[in-house]
């Protein structure tokens, strides 16, 4: 009788505790040969826990692991690489200063003393080829978007020829195509005989790419299933442990005012390159303005330059009306500008402060936090911080703690909650559900819902497509630093069109396409009144006065 | 098949190594002393002991050590400063030596026959003069991004010579039989000593400023933005913090304290600005501010401690007729061995027997 073969991986009875709470509850997990094995569960369940204990940077208090059949104990991340566990973390570890290639091969044992560059960079070209994972070997990782950069933490694990490859929410910051190819890379891998631990809160993806799913939650494993057969309600349901709705919002009627504007911005990038190249636009309040593009095409350096973190070349942002030239940060935060950067860790939370220090990062000169000219009263933030901690569902160890020790999801909970919290005018918000779970990705679109049914002007970016589509109430593509068109009537785009304009497609071309495939004709205004094009000035100004009424011509 | 060494970054540090390491290092500092000074032919043991009391031994060894203490703590406190901030002020020592100057300046040129009045001018020159010094660098710094660590470095060199080319030129005092050294300053223009020793007021100010630190640190907006700043300087824009500004008065005000220090030192001390007044508190200062991990509190107690080195090392000159070179090593290996040690805090060291690309390891 032949022998069965072992799984790959095999986790039993994984415990692991920190400072109290129990991020790993006697968790058994299992990885087999040819199959992508997913882990579900809300923010702070501890799947990162668990993968982080598979490749050796924790210790676990209790569970054993085998590989292969062969007990193991990982005391470093080298042990668990050299067993043939690739990781690709949430917050992915590259050295920014550093190129592609070179982190490719940082930390590998046996290096020859002189790199042999052109080889590596051959073996990485051939890699990314066969895996349609794109990169420029040879560029810095810190010139690279996180997207990008991604896309390198992947590849480096494929590098070292990991036979398990551990996928920590890859597809949030990637576009549908994209995450199609990813989709193909994993399932190209799967037939090769690879096991894939696959994490990611969307169900779609989850149902698409997996052949098991594990649930856990609040640290303990609530079971197993087989992929086929299972609902995306019922796997919400055994996350959350309740019924979770997400439907479309209903788009505003009435649009407010011109709160925000920005007007032939042209705005450097961090190589130095143009990367906005003559953007105009107009942020509403009472309205959610979309904005869709994949990673890198400017769409960091417009937001930065409107809320006064990035200088411009030319154009300007105008705040009511008035021009802020190169305004510090704070003179849009005075004037209730609120920013949800991309970045959590890098720009958006002090990961070595505490949870009192960073709710109050952007408001300690303020009252109540301020104590006369000099002082922080603290024991306020700290009341402040346990209502937000609270209000937003935020799982914290301690208020005390570094928030370094915080989950992914509940990082951006926390920066979510100080910026909502003391009602915004205008909201600048990048991805703002990247990371959460589907209880706390409703709660956050229902807040921005909220906040622009209360009056703000919303500005949300990002490249999850069904989230767009859901919110906003108009919608604009940018590519490569350029708005390729607005619509008043996103809806009525398909994601499949909006991946096209992406790209760089131009609208007159989707629309034809649609016509050529026979598809229904879109319904309503697809194009608004105030569409800009770049560089075309005259347009810009024509079509804003057609608009008329409301309209102040923040440059007339 | 041979033995590999592995390093790795700790994810954590226990408690007892935070403990152990430091103290382990001491002791094997002190058994490589023991090493060397057997070697110099004197006891190791009797040389120890000779250190210990002449340092904290008897109150005449404790008032050195804290004469020592004082200059450590504030030109300490003036680096942590800088260094919460991640801007690496390395010119204490250099500040230290133009807030001297600017207040043997005060003496000669502005002067009032009243210690208090004359205490102020002293201590408001030096801050001036010391506050320029390290803003000028700060600027530098924040404006065109020139390497801070160099610009203070040079600008120590700078003030070292300035300061000699006074004590050996325009304010020579004629009486001093060729030494470096102005002439003595008139008792309005001195710190008063306490206790029948050589303690003066300076170690007043360095308490004060010590809790004054740790309070702005701690309680201000101020000391909020520096450490943002330090700890992620990309949120500390996002914040609205301005950095040109703080760098400018990070540097300011940790020049001005680290000249308050060197007036102190004169003023205090020696009466008179002399050649090479400063034996280096300004380099040592950095250790201090290093090893108190840049905690205003913890900063005292380490500038106490090495103080008493210094004081020890004084001792075995005297006492054991040591040349000073030998003192200035074994002083140095402790410091060697306890921030080397630090090593071991951040870092894991694991030798592995080395099979390679056999991933057959297993325990
Ligand atoms: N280094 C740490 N120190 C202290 N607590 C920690 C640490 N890492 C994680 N935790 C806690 O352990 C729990 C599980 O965290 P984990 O990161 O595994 O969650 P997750 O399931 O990956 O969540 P998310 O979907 O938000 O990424 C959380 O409550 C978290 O605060
Ligand atoms: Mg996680």
């Amino acid at each position: 009788m032949a022998a069965e073969i072992p799984p790959l991986v095999f986790m039993r009875g994984i415990t692991k505790r920190f400072l109290g709470v129990k991020a790993n509850d006697a968790i058994d997990f299992d990885v087999r040969p040819g199959e992508v094995h997913t882990l579900l569960g809300e923010n702070g369940a501890g799947k990162s826990t668990l993968m982080n204990v598979l490749c050796g940077l924790y210790k676990p208090d209790g569970g054993e692991i085998e590989i292969e059949g062969e007990l193991r104990r990982f005391r470093t991340p080298r042990d668990a690489i050299a067993a043939g566990i690739g990781m690709v973390h949430q917050h992915f570890m590259l050295v920014p200063a550093q190129t592609v290639w070179e982190n490719m091969v940082l930390g590998l044992d046996a290096l020859p003393q002189v790199l042999p560059r052109k080889d590596i960079v051959r073996r990485i070209e051939e890699i990314s080829e066969r895996y349609a994972l794109r990169v420029d070997p040879l560029a810095p990782v810190w010139q690279l978007s996180i997207g990008e950069q991604q896309r390198v933490a992947i590849l480096k694990a494929l590098y070292r020829q990991a036979r398990i490859l551990v996928l920590d929410e890859p597809t949030a910051v990637l576009i549908p195509q994209e995450i199609q190819s990813l989709f193909a890379t994993i399932r190209q891998m799967r037939g090769e005989g690879h096991g894939i631990v696959f994490i990611s809160h969307k169900l779609d993806e989850v149902l698409a790419v997996s052949d098991r799913i594990s649930i856990l939650r609040k640290g303990k494993k609530i079971g197993t299933f087989a992929a086929v057969g299972v609902t995306k309600e019922k796997l919400a349901e055994m996350m959350v442990g309740r019924q979770v709705f997400f439907n479309g919002a209903p788009p505003t009627t009435e649009r407010g005012p011109v709160f925000l504007a920005v007007r032939d911005l042209v705005v450097r990038g961090e190589r130095g390159n143009i990367a906005v190249q003559g953007v105009s636009l107009e942020l509403r309040q009472k309205e959610i303005f979309g904005l869709a593009g994949v990673a890198g095409n400017g769409q960091l350096e417009l937001c930065e330059a409107m809320v006064g973190l990035r200088g411009s070349e030319s154009g300007d942002v105008l705040v009511q009306g008035r021009e802020m030239g190169n305004a510090s940060p704070r003179a849009f935060l005075d004037r209730g500008v609120a920013y949800i950067p991309e970045d959590r860790k890098g720009t958006g939370l002090v990961p070595s402060m505490n949870i009192r220090e960073n709710v109050v990062l952007r408001k300690y000169w303020k009252k109540p936090f301020a104590r006369g000219r000099w002082f922080i009263d603290w024991e306020v933030a700290a009341g402040h911080t346990g209502r937000l901690v609270e209000r937003f569902g935020v799982i914290t160890p301690g208020l005390g703690i570094p928030i370094r020790a915080l989950s992914g999801g509940n990082l951006q909970k926390l920066m979510l909650a100080r910026e909502l919290s003391d009602n915004p005018k205008a909201i600048i918000a990048v991805q703002p559900t990247w990371g959460l779970d589907v209880g706390a990705t409703e709660y956050v679109r229902e807040r921005l819902l909220e906040q622009r049914d209360r009056g703000a002007a919303v500005f949300l970016v990002s490249e999850d497509l069904e989230e767009l589509l859901a919110l906003s109430d108009r919608l604009a593509v940018i590519h490569q630093g350029r708005i390729m068109g607005i619509t008043k009537n996103p809806r009525a785009l398909s994601e499949e069109d909006l991946g096209l304009l992406m790209a760089g497609t131009s609208l007159e071309d989707v629309l034809r396409g649609r016509e050529e495939r026979g598809d229904a004709p879109l319904p309503g205004p697809l194009r608004d009144p105030g569409t800009f094009f770049a560089g075309d000035g005259a347009a810009q100004k024509k079509a804003f006065r057609a608009e008329g009424g409301e309209g102040r011509t923040p440059w007339a | 098949m041979g033995l590999r060494v592995v390093t790795e970054k700790r994810v954590r540090v226990p408690v007892w190594l935070e403990v152990l390491v430091p103290v382990g290092a001491v002791m094997g500092a002190l058994i490589a002393g023991a090493v060397l000074l057997a070697l110099l032919g004197v006891s190791p043991l009797a040389a120890y002991a000779a250190m210990l009391r002449g340092s904290l031994g008897d109150w005449y060894g404790i008032s050195e050590t804290l004469v020592k203490a004082v200059p450590l703590t504030l030109a300490g406190l003036a680096v942590a400063l800088s260094f919460r901030m991640q801007v690496w002020n390395i010119g204490a020592e250099g500040q230290l030596y133009m807030g001297a100057l600017a207040a043997a300046a005060a003496v000669r040129f502005a002067f009032v026959d009243n210690s208090l009045v004359m205490f102020c001018l002293m201590a408001g020159a030096a801050a001036l003069a010391g506050g320029t010094w390290g803003a000028f660098a700060g600027y530098l710094k924040a404006r065109w991004n020139v390497n801070e660590i160099i610009t203070t470095l040079m600008l120590n060199y700078i003030a070292i010579h300035a300061v000699d080319y006074f004590v050996y030129g325009p304010w020579k005092d004629p009486a001093s039989l060729g030494f470096p050294m102005t002439a003595s300053f008139p008792a309005a223009a001195r710190l008063p000593q306490f206790f029948d020793s050589r303690v003066h007021l300076g170690i007043f100010f360095a308490v004060v400023f010590a809790v004054l630190f740790h309070i702005v640190f701690r309680w201000t907006k101020w000391g909020f933005e520096v450490r943002v700043i330090g700890a992620n300087p990309k949120a500390a824009q996002y914040a609205g913090i301005n950095f040109l500004r703080n760098a400018v008065l990070v540097m300011f005000v940790s020049g001005a304290v680290a000249g308050f220090s060197g007036m102190c030192e004169m003023a205090g001390l020696q009466g008179r600005l002399q050649h090479g007044f400063s034996p280096g508190y300004g380099y040592t200062a950095i250790i201090v501010a290093w090893l108190a991990r840049l905690n205003p509190l913890a900063l005292m107690g380490v500038a106490f401690l090495l103080g008493a080195l210094l004081v020890g090392g004084d001792t075995l000159q005297v006492v054991m007729r040591l040349p000073l070179s030998s003192i200035q090593v074994l002083q140095g290996l402790i410091l060697f061995a306890v921030l080397g040690a630090e090593y071991f805090l951040t870092y894991r060291v694991r030798f592995i027997r080395s099979v390679p690309d056999s991933p057959k390891e297993v325990d």
